[in-house]
């Protein structure tokens, strides 16, 4: 038998009998799944979830939801294809054994594999001080059940929101506070909102959006403690610069935590920023050897990239997860020469004060900035980030439609600053510091992170500042 | 006689019917500069770039040599860049679709559904039709009066008007044949005559409001404030007529289509709901717009290995790139389950068709319906003959014999 052939023969034999199974049950895991099946791959599938639900979306959460459009529960994935999978609902993974290459489940199972995926996503940071964040009327967002118990707080009319910390979610929260008419109050560690994943240039203009609507912005201030009433409901904060806040309701947005704690003893390449794999989702172990059998995707997995010197990217995004979940579905059933990359370009949505914003690239990778088109008075406006005479990333307030111009330059490291354009010109087009705080300053973290060259790299950079 | 390029034999009319050849010669040279100074992007990769370059324009004013006042279309949002597009285009669809008014389109599927039926009823004792005059043409008509709030009386007034402002336009190599030159003649009088008719119609909604989408635009008061007069009449004219003679070209297309490809038409029979992923490749097969001819680069682009020089004409030939191989495979081949069919027939980028979901909706019903109730319909002609419009390219009429109408 030739080579390519016997090799073809191998890929038929494992769809047809191998067994794969995917650990997360949420988007990166169903459309894994989804992939996995379109791959023609037939043989068992077994997907487990330490959350109840079905899979659900999550972007909704911080918007719709909490405005009271959507009941949480609404929320569900829509399915693209039958799937003839065996669910494991509500029992999290607390092991992983490579050596006789099974899953250990929470309930004391333990689930074989030939093939596994790694898709168990990220958590909310909470509120460090657990007494406090123990009252009542202190919350995160990260479920859907946060979601259902922050919507059920606001609807009740509270009369005044704390909002700690100023990344997309925070800032989306305070925006929902604001279209429901409820006081809210924004305390942001770093010079502006949005500063760790746009910069300060852009940070600034968000602060602004949010002092014309309404929201008591504080900035360069943390919260020291949240004290609560007799009965253990949150009734203030007080803040480093002295003063102290009134409110009701907390929200804790500070960032997340990836789920990599089951994997402790795994001997994988797992830690503080996810886990290392490479550009085609195959995970690497700690020694940085890529393994055969287990695959990564989503907001848990970090993978180099070519466009930025091949450092380590982590990201939290909606479209990463369906990407990468596709493209580590089809290397799982594939073979030399068939694996594909997966070659995002970084990019997100985020909706808040009547704005849609939106970028791509990694902005924080940039340390200029230009604005292109528009106007950054009328919110509505292209900038592009340059590194080194190269564009490297992009951001547009309400114009949108102008991203994939900027996303093209990017991935072909045009010139940086680019091309005027020929109508809509900003007033001032010269290149500006982007403005990122230094690195281990810790803002709201961004959620799109260079991680660095080495594929083990468990340790934190950066932790929120001793109280 | 100096050898025409493969874009000016395209345009010529004897090559109506087929201009396909000649759009594959095209491909060859993606991006190539014509005899008179104009560029013609014919594959998909650099026309979708082009549709995204924030360097290129669609203002026709700003095209040096302009003759202000001449193009009935000026002023409107499809010759207008941002933010002045941006604002007129959020002024216009606040009376059409979302946010303001998210179930206008499918709140009218009953009467669009209704009104093709009427047409097929009306075809009960017949053995011969014309799908053209009797059906793809005065259905979407219909509808965009409706939809606009323009008296269904005045439609034969309006469709003698476009149609011969329609022949008047030929951007080809026949544009100055004394015949081409007579028709041209007779253009302005009947744009100015549609104007007047359009301009007398706001002014009616002005004193006593109605339904359809030109009283709201003439009487609205939203956050960006009202339209121009000028600009309201214009972009009116603009929607009369899209919703007028591209519409109508993609359901004779599509019945002609399907005519000459049984399989398919044996596969949406079995299968009423392919009509909806059908649609989409029927507009990719036979582009209702070939091409589109108002745009123009502001600064000079560097584009595959060619540079267009600031101030030069641009037209994007949306029927060539939707035939491309290299982003469609075997792509003349009909295939009514096409996977990733992102096709390029409403446009993309700013200027993407503002009536899709409507035109998506009118087609879908009118092909579903129309191979629904007719009995064993034939071409009776093939190729049949084609308008002369080379932009709104659609044929002039399909015969087509049948058996009868199901109830
Ligand atoms: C409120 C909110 C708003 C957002 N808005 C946007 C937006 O506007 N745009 C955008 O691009 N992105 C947005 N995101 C990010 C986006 O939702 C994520 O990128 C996406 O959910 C990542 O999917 P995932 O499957 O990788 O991870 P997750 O969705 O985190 O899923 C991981 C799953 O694995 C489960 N799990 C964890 N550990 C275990 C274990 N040991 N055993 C079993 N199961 C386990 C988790 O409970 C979870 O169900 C938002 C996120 C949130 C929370
Ligand atoms: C099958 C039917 C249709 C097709 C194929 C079609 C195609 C197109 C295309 C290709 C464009 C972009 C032109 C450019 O390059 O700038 C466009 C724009 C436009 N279309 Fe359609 N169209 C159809 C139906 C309609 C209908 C029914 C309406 C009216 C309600 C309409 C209204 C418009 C308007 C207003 C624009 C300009 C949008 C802008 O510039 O922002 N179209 N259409
Ligand atoms: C009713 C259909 C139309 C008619 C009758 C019409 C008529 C004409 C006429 C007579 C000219 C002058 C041609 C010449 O001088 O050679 C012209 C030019 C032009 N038309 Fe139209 N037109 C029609 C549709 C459109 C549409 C829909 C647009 C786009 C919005 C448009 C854009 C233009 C432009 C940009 C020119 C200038 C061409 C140039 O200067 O090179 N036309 N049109």
């Amino acid at each position: 038998m030739t080579v390519p052939a016997r090799v073809a023969e191998l890929v038929r034999d494992f769809k047809a009998n191998g067994r794969i199974v995917i650990v997360g049950a949420s988007l990166a895991g169903l459309r894994a799944a989804e992939a996995l099946r379109e791959e023609g791959f037939s043989g068992p599938l077994t997907i487990i979830g330490d959350e109840p639900h079905e899979p659900y979306d999550r972007p909704p959460l911080s918007k719709q939801v909490l405005k009271g459009w959507v009941p949480a529960d609404h929320t569900e994935l829509p399915r693209l294809r039958e799937l003839d999978a065996q669910w494991r609902l509500g029992v999290a993974a607390t092991g992983l054994d490579r050596t006789a290459k099974q899953v250990l489940l929470a309930d004391g199972e333990r689930v074989p594999y030939d093939r596994l995926l790694i898709a168990t996503g990220t958590r909310a940071r909470q509120w460090p001080n657990p007494t406090e964040a123990a009252l009542a009327g202190v919350y995160t967002l990260r479920s859907r059940d946060d979601a259902a118990r922050l919507r059920q707080a606001l609807a009740a009319g509270p009369s005044r929101v704390l909002v700690i910390g100023g990344g997309f979610i925070g800032c989306e929260v305070a925006s929902v506070c604001r279209e429901l008419d409820i006081p809210v109050t924004l305390v942001e560690r770093g010079s502006a909102p949005l500063v760790g994943a746009l910069g300060g240039v852009i940070g600034e203009i968000a602060a602004q959006m949010q002092r014309d609507h309404g929201v008591d912005l504080r900035c360069e201030v943390g919260v020291l403690s949240l004290e609560g009433d007799a009965s253990g409901h949150v009734r203030r904060a007080r803040l480093s610069d002295g003063t102290t806040v009134e409110a009701d309701v907390v929200l804790a947005s500070l960032g997340s935590i990836r789920n990599v704690e089951w994997l402790e003893g795994s001997g994988l390449a797992a830690g503080f920023w996810g886990v290392g794999c490479d550009a085609g989702g195959r995970a690497f172990d700690i020694n940085g050897v890529v393994t055969d059998s287990v695959y990564v995707a989503g907001d848990v997995a970090r993978a180099p990239h070519v466009l930025y010197e091949y450092q380590f990217l982590a990201m939290e995004h909606w479209d990463n997860a369906v990407l990468g979940a596709q493209v580590a579905a089809h290397n799982m059933v594939s073979l030399e020469p068939d694996y594909r990359p997966h070659l995002l370009l970084p990019g997100f949505w985020s909706g808040q004060f009547g704005v849609n914003i939106k970028s791509v690239g990694v902005p924080p990778f940039g340390d200029e900035i230009v604005f292109t088109q528009g106007s950054a008075k009328q919110r509505r406006f292209a900038a592009a980030y340059g590194r080194r005479g190269r564009i490297v990333a992009a951001v547009t307030f309400n114009n949108g439609k102008w991203l994939e111009y900027y996303g093209r330059m990017i991935e072909q490291s045009a010139a940086f600053p680019p091309p005027l354009p020929g109508w809509d010109r900003p007033d001032d087009m010269k290149p500006i510091a982007a403005d990122f705080p230094e690195p281990g300053v810790p803002t709201a973290t961004s959620d799109v992170v260079l991680t660095g060259h080495d594929p083990n790299q468990r340790t934190a950079e950066f932790r929120p500042r001793g109280r | 006689m100096v050898q025409e390029t493969p874009w000016q034999q395209a345009l010529r009319n004897a090559n109506r019917a087929n201009p396909y050849p000649f759009y594959e010669e095209m491909r060859k040279t993606p991006v190539s500069r014509q005899p008179d100074g104009t560029y013609v992007v014919s594959t998909y990769r650099e026309l979708v770039e082009l549709l995204h370059d924030p360097r290129v324009s669609s203002d026709t004013r700003k095209r040096p040599g302009a003759i202000p006042g001449v193009d009935p279309f000026e002023a409107t949002i499809i010759t207008e860049d941002p933010s002045e597009h941006d604002v007129d285009r959020r002024r216009i669809m606040r009376h059409f679709g979302p946010p303001e008014r998210p179930d206008m389109i499918t709140d009218m599927e009953p009467e669009i559904r209704l009104i093709f039926t009427e047409l097929l009823d009306g075809m009960k004792s017949k053995t011969r039709v014309d799908v053209v005059d009797e059906f793809a043409f005065p259905g979407p008509v219909t509808v965009i009066c409706k939809v606009l709030g323009v008296p269904l009386e005045s439609i034969p007034l309006f469709h003698d008007w476009i149609e011969t402002a329609l022949d008047g336009l030929d951007l080809g190599p026949e544009a100055s044949d004394p015949e081409q030159q007579r028709r041209l003649a007779a253009v302005s009088a009947r744009v100015a005559e549609m104007r007047q008719f359009l301009a007398d119609l706001f002014d009616q909604y002005r004193k006593q409001p109605g339904p359809g989408m030109l009283s709201g635009m003439g009487n609205d008061d939203g956050p960006e404030g009202r339209l121009p007069g000028g600009s309201l009449v214009s972009n009116a004219m603009l929607m009369l007529f899209a919703g007028h003679e591209t519409t109508v070209n993609l359901i004779a297309h599509s019945v002609l289509s399907l005519l000459r490809h049984p399989d398919q038409l044996e596969k949406l029979r079995r299968r009423p709901e392919l009509i909806v992923p059908g649609i989409e490749e029927l507009l990719r097969f036979e582009s209702s717009v070939q091409f589109w001819h108002t745009r123009s680069a502001l600064e000079d682009i560097e584009i595959a290995g060619t540079t267009i020089p600031a101030g030069s004409t641009i037209f994007v030939c949306y029927g060539s790139a939707n035939r491309d191989p290299l982003r469609f495979a075997h792509p003349d081949k009909l295939d009514l389950e096409r996977p990733d069919n992102q096709h390029v027939g409403f446009s993309q980028g700013i200027h993407y068709c503002f009536g899709a979901p409507l035109a998506r909706l009118e087609v879908q019903i009118a092909v579903s319906e129309f191979f629904r109730r007719v009995q064993n319909p034939r071409l009776v002609e093939d190729p049949p003959p084609y308008r002369h419009n080379q932009i709104f390219r659609g044929p002039r009429h399909v015969l087509v014999d049948i058996d009868g109408i199901r109830d």
